[in-house]
């Protein structure tokens, strides 16, 4: 292990002062970085230069720093969160990349994704999918006995994966629609799988979907780019679920 | 109230999605029996005319073609349609193109483009065999179109040929990609299931490499005489 093995990179950044700017490319290089620091830690490092010179750092959404709080969001490279299946790049190490490097960093771009500023954009069109429905809306109480409502065990372990989703975005930033079915089709089947869910099932999908829309994302072709970016390993089956939960509702109404 | 929630359904997204799925999917079966009877061109001239006037002197064939249509009209509306609305959902595309396992399958991307052209194909394809020269022949002392002559004739023409190809090679792009992709719309399963997408690819091959034999055998390999 070389942990403490530096490196330069050179950096084309997109920057943009506020969500009216055109915005542009800005190119940066970044000297003796620590290869065993994350993706994050690089760009603070370039943001302390910045600061150092007097100019404006990069603005970029973080919180947890690993890997849970759905954050940060960036396409490097093309990719969400870089090219490393089931990472975010929070948690992205630099030593997937090498020395002299060149990366491309670009905010996440969507329609229903306005870029507030530099990597930031606003994800808000995912609460209001959430407000739609993505909830149960009975008073629940105190916790219940934990046996009182059993819960097959397929169907428990395909909830708990459903909701491994953070809401991060990565879903509609690499898909070439900009389509929101597999975070959608997450927060519908987590709940499709339980008991709790039963009651609200017909109409949380369908405002669900409704919401989705009004948010103009994009329509599935279902090429797979979404779960390939999923940081939490989302799969394709909840799209195919969520396209059944529609056609079910459909029916039963 | 009932047909307006089926107006919403079928407007959603994920509705007109179900509807391409649907055409897409029947529209590949076709190609598959389409595929296989035009094989019967490696039994002899006589199966393949039979074959041709056995289903076109079935009254049935009217209500399958007007289907066909329609499921192909359709296909083409919505795809259309679909295509500008998932392009308008990304204004500004990526300086960066994906790399990896998170890119997007060229078929994927290409399907307007394939497609499109298909749609030429169809259109030329009606025009040259069901619209075109009518020679007759006669099988079993039943007289009938001889369609087995025109397609040999055709498939002598080499510009007819490579575009023939081209065509074929366009039809399997949009199946590899097509026909996994619809059991997703419809609901029945992930479209990277392992055995689903080898089936796919399967399909596709089988489907363009059966339709591309007859062009082959007739240009380069003498068949029809
Ligand atoms: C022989 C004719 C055709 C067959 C067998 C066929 C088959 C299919 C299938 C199975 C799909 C997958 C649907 C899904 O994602 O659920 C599909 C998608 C598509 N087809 Fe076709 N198709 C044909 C003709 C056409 C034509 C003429 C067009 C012209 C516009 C077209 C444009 C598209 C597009 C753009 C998609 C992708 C839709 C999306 O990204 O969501 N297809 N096709
Ligand atoms: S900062 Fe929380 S997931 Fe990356």
């Amino acid at each position: 292990m070389t942990t403490s093995k530096q490196m330069t990179l050179k950096l084309k950044v997109w920057r943009q002062k506020n969500a009216k700017d055109q915005g542009r490319f800005v190119d940066y290089t970044v000297e003796g970085v620590n290869q065993a620091a994350s993706f994050l830690e690089m760009l603070d490092v370039l943001n302390e230069q910045l600061i150092r010179k007097g100019e404006e750092p990069v603005a970029f959404d973080h919180d947890c720093r690993e890997g849970i709080c759905g954050s940060c969001a960036m396409m490097i490279n093309g990719c969400a969160h870089g090219d490393m299946p089931r990472t975010t790049a929070c948690q992205l190490h630099l030593r997937h990349f090498n020395d002299g490097d060149t990366i491309v960093i670009e905010p996440w771009r969507a329609r229903a994704f306005p870029i507030i500023k530099d990597l930031v954009v606003d994800r808000s069109a995912f609460d209001r999918i959430i407000s739609a429905g993505g909830y149960v809306s009975t008073n629940v109480g105190n916790a219940p006995e934990a046996n009182s409502i059993p819960v097959p065990q397929q169907d428990a372990e395909a909830a708990m994966d459903a909701a491994a989703c953070i809401g991060c975005g990565a879903c509609v930033a690499q898909c070439k629609n900009a389509s929101a079915m597999l975070f959608v089709s997450a927060k519908v089947s987590q709940m499709a799988h339980l008991p709790q869910g039963q009651p609200e099932r017909a109409r949380r999908a369908r405002n669900m979907v409704a919401q989705m829309d009004k948010e103009k994302f994009g329509a599935c072709s279902n090429t797979g780019a979404c779960e390939a970016a999923c940081p939490k390993g989302i799969k394709l089956t909840n799209i195919a679920l969520l396209n059944r939960e529609l056609a079910r509702a459909q029916v039963k109404s | 109230m009932a047909m307006a929630s089926w107006k919403a359904y079928l407007g959603s997204s994920i509705g007109k999605k179900k509807l391409v799925g649907l055409t897409g999917l029947a529209l590949s079966l076709f190609t598959l029996t389409h595929m296989a009877g035009n094989l019967l061109m490696f039994v002899s001239a006589d199966a393949y005319n039979l074959y041709s006037h056995t289903l076109v002197s079935n009254p049935a064939i009217y209500l399958a073609e007007a289907g066909l249509v329609a499921f192909f009209l359709i296909h083409v509306i919505l795809t259309v349609q679909l295509t500008m609305d998932n392009r308008a959902a990304r204004p500004a595309g990526y300086q960066h193109a994906a790399h990896g396992v998170k890119k997007t399958s060229f078929a994927a991307k290409t399907a307007i483009l394939s497609g499109s052209l298909l749609l030429a194909f169809v259109v030329l394809h009606l025009q040259t065999f069901k619209f075109g020269t009518v020679y007759t022949t006669t099988v079993d002392g039943v007289e009938m179109r001889d369609i087995y002559t025109l397609v040999v004739e055709k498939f002598r023409e080499p510009g007819y040929v490579a575009w023939y190809l081209l065509s074929l090679v366009l039809l399997g792009m949009h199946l590899s990609h097509g026909f996994k992709a619809s059991f997703q719309s419809l609901g029945l399963f992930a479209s990277n299931h392992p055995t689903l997408a080898k089936l796919g690819w399967a399909f596709a091959i089988i489907v363009a490499g059966g339709f591309i034999t007859q062009p082959l055998a007739v240009y380069f390999f003498g068949l029809g005489g």
